[in-house]
């Protein structure tokens, strides 16, 4: 269970997140939509302990813990997971060795035993398979030279293999075609199950068509002005955000 | 505070002490007077038994080191250097050693604690070790394996007794006696090294390697590497070195010589961990070195790969000299600075022959107060055409009180050569940190694999054995001292 509690953070002394709430249970999937700039990977960025992102007030609390209180690190041992809108390059970083370092930092960070090379190839080669992804994304270095759809998934994938508790999606389906998005929505509905729950921040309800989200909340100039059901990102589509930031 | 503040933060949190092989040796030694004059380069070749032209050498190269001046131009800066101060020799008192069960125990456990097993049943598969502990050699692993198929690997103070006339014909061939102030000092004292001869046609069966080891205080080490490779030859050699920690700085000034002829092929990779000296940059080795490879035959190669994360001060450039047409030069280096250290190292490709080649590829890190500097030559002579050179020097910055430099001289006298010079510089990007640390990486953890990736193109040149070690020996110098 995640709860975020009138949740305020700046930039420097730009005020960008001005008092959100938002509670998303497990076994849930909420939407995050809103427009350009309303502060949405802001928000990703405070759940998962960027650098530079001051919290001014508020509380995050994820399964009884106050995460914001936590290092990066922690955070992503205690099962916190964001797939970036902007994936990070790293020349000269295996993927292979940089998703085993990760998994492995993250079972040892959980008390659970570390995988050898063997034992984790052969994870990280179903998890590929189930992803439609070539065994040779193992051998690339970390996002260099992968194309928009390709970093993509392998955020997926990094989140297929870390197996979190919450996943916070930063535009994962930007970028992405028609078949990548449904195989992207595919890994996100295998980790489906009642300890797992999802914030999916998107700006096309096409998505939320195979991702089926339990709450669709809107993000504008820094808080949730409205939140409903599936149909909200419907309607949202066809009326886009006038009128809503006032709200 | 911004990542790369706090990234130093931890980094200078993390105390050099770590310096896991800084432990001192308790053994009787056996050391010549302080200080340096004729008496003592005297002893030393009369220690060693040497023939007398070996001694007028060492005579010649003494003369005229006292005539030359200490050299400044490196972006390196210390105190005087006591050459008085110093011993020229120091050796275990018990006589060399004639075989492993003759090694004294305290020395062969003192390179197993350095994970360096000279018990040949123990020692890494297909690794012949050659261990030099202050003046002397005292344990060469697998020569019986190796003289099988012809190949000499021996201290050379027995190459002088038992292959005179290849070390008489080849010593001083590459880098001449009076080539630098250091390498006369290391000429008129050099006390032991490896030799290594591969003979015509012979490809040697096993990696070599030799281990470096200052124990003695106040103790020059003066090593001198000779490896030659006759027509069609090849060998892989690989050095380390480690220091115990001492307050007072200590003087390396190795040579390292190597002859590639027709064909023959040389690897000559170094992992460097002398003392780097502790987090105020009090002691540590002064690592002055000449490292020179002559390619006199057609189409030989000579590759040097070195990884310095070690020594206060690292003063070399390992060269190439390509004098056979086709002939190819590779210099790899990856250095690392931390703290006080000062780096300046780099290589030069000496272009002669025909349709000779170069390749350069130096990464330099730094951190903390340190600084690193590429220097490097590329001289193209009138005779070279079809020369190329290709030179890619990159400089990665952790926190903002360190410098990196690069220096490049290029000397081109031949209209048809190609020479082909990139750099960069950048420091360790915050998104990068934090996307690895979402991911459940430590800081560390983080720092270690984005170096590493930095590093890689130059870590795959190590042998296989080698590179796993000096990924570890990268982080861990991380943890103590990024850089
Ligand atoms: N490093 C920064 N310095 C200054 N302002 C910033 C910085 N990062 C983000 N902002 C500003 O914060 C606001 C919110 O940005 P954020 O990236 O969270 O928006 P978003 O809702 O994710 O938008 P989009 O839908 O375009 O991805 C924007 O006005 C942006 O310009
Ligand atoms: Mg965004």
């Amino acid at each position: 269970m995640l709860e975020i509690k009138n949740l305020s953070a700046r930039i420097g002394d730009k005020e960008i997140l001005r008092g959100v709430n938002l509670s998303v249970p497990d076994g849930e999937i909420h939407a995050i939509m809103g427009p350009n700039g309303a502060g949405k990977s802001t928000l990703s960025y405070v759940l998962s302990g960027r650098e530079g992102y001051e919290v001014t007030g508020g509380e995050a609390i994820y399964n009884g813990q106050d995460i914001l209180a936590l290092t990066p690190e922690a955070r992503a041992a205690a099962g916190i997971f964001l797939a970036f809108q902007y994936p990070v390059e790293l020349p000269g970083v295996g993927n292979a060795n940089f998703l085993r370092t990760a998994l492995n930092a993250v079972r040892r960070a959980r008390g659970e035993a570390e995988l050898d090379a063997v034992a984790f190839l052969k994870l990280a080669r179903t998890a590929l398979k189930n992803l439609s992804m070539q065994d040779d994304m193992l051998k690339r270095n970390v996002n260099v030279g992968f194309s928009g759809g390709e970093k993509k998934r392998n955020e997926v994938l990094q989140m297929a293999l870390l197996r979190p508790g919450l996943a916070i999606l930063d535009e994962t389906d930007s970028g992405l075609d028609i078949d990548a998005l449904k195989i992207v929505a595919e890994g996100v509905n295998a980790l489906r199950s009642p300890v797992f729950s999802a914030l999916v921040i998107t700006h096309y309800q096409r998505l939320l068509d195979y991702i089926v989200p339990d709450r669709v909340h809107v993000l504008a100039a820094g808080k949730i002005v409205r939140s409903g059901g599936p149909e909200l990102a419907l309607e949202l589509e066809a009326r886009g955000y006038a009128g809503l930031e006032a709200a | 505070m911004s990542t790369t503040v706090e990234t130093r933060d931890t980094v200078e949190a993390l105390s050099v002490e770590k310096y896991k092989y800084g432990f001192t040796t308790e053994i009787a030694m056996e050391e010549f007077p302080k200080g340096l004059n004729e008496e003592i380069v005297r002893l030393i070749s009369a220690k060693k038994g040497e023939p007398d032209w070996l001694l007028a050498w060492r005579l010649k190269a003494f003369a005229l080191w006292q005539k030359l001046e200490e050299p400044h131009w490196a972006r390196v800066e210390h105190p005087p250097i006591a050459y008085d101060e110093l011993y020229y020799y120091a050796a275990p008192a018990a006589p060399t050693p004639k075989s492993l069960d003759e090694v004294n125990p305290a020395l062969l456990n003192m390179y197993e604690k350095l994970g360096i097993p000279l018990n040949e049943r123990a020692a890494l598969a297909g690794v012949a070790v050659d261990a030099v502990f202050d003046s002397v050699s005292v344990a060469t692993t697998f020569r019986e394996t190796l003289a099988k198929s012809g190949v000499i690997f021996c201290p050379i103070s027995e190459a002088v007794r038992e292959h005179p006339e290849l070390v008489h014909k080849y010593l001083g061939s590459v880098v001449p006696y009076g080539d630098n102030y250091f390498a006369a000092l290391n000429s008129a004292v050099f006390s032991d090294g490896s030799f290594v001869y591969i003979p015509k046609g012979v490809r040697c069966p096993m990696e070599l390697s030799t281990y470096f080891r200052i124990n003695a205080r106040n103790t020059g080490q003066f090593e001198r590497t000779l490896i030659i490779a006759e027509e069609g030859a090849s060998v892989s050699y690989l050095e380390g070195c480690t220091a115990p920690m001492r307050d007072e700085n200590q003087l390396h000034a190795a040579v390292v010589e190597l002859v590639a002829m027709d064909e023959a092929k040389i690897k000559y990779s170094t992992v460097q961990n002398w003392y780097p000296g502790d987090a105020d940059g009090k002691g540590g080795i002064y690592n002055f070195v000449t490292k020179r490879g002559a390619c006199r035959g057609r189409n030989s190669k000579i590759s040097w790969t070195q990884v310095e994360t070690g020594s206060a001060i690292t003063w070399k450039y390992p060269s190439c000299i390509l004098q056979g047409d086709g002939s190819v030069g590779e210099f790899y280096s990856v250095a690392m600075t931390h703290n006080h250290q000062q780096a300046d190292t780099g290589t030069k490709m000496i272009h002669i022959g025909k349709n000779t080649t170069s390749t350069i590829i130096s990464k330099g890190i730094s951190a903390g107060h340190s600084n690193n500097t590429y220097r490097g030559l590329v001289k193209i002579m009138p005779n070279a055409s079809g020369a190329r050179n290709y030179t890619q020097c990159d400089s990665l910055l952790i926190g903002d009180q360190c410098g990196a430099h690069t220096v490049p001289y290029i000397e081109s006298r031949n209209a048809s050569a190609k020479v082909e010079h990139e750099a960069t510089t950048s420091k360790i990007a915050e998104d990068q940190l934090f996307y690895c640390r979402s991911r459940g990486l430590s800081e560390e953890d983080a720092v270690g694999l984005i170096v590493n990736g930095f590093c890689k193109d130059v870590l795959k040149e190590l042998p296989m054995e080698f590179a796993v070690e000096a990924q570890k020996l990268l982080a861990v110098s991380l943890e103590g001292s990024v850089g």
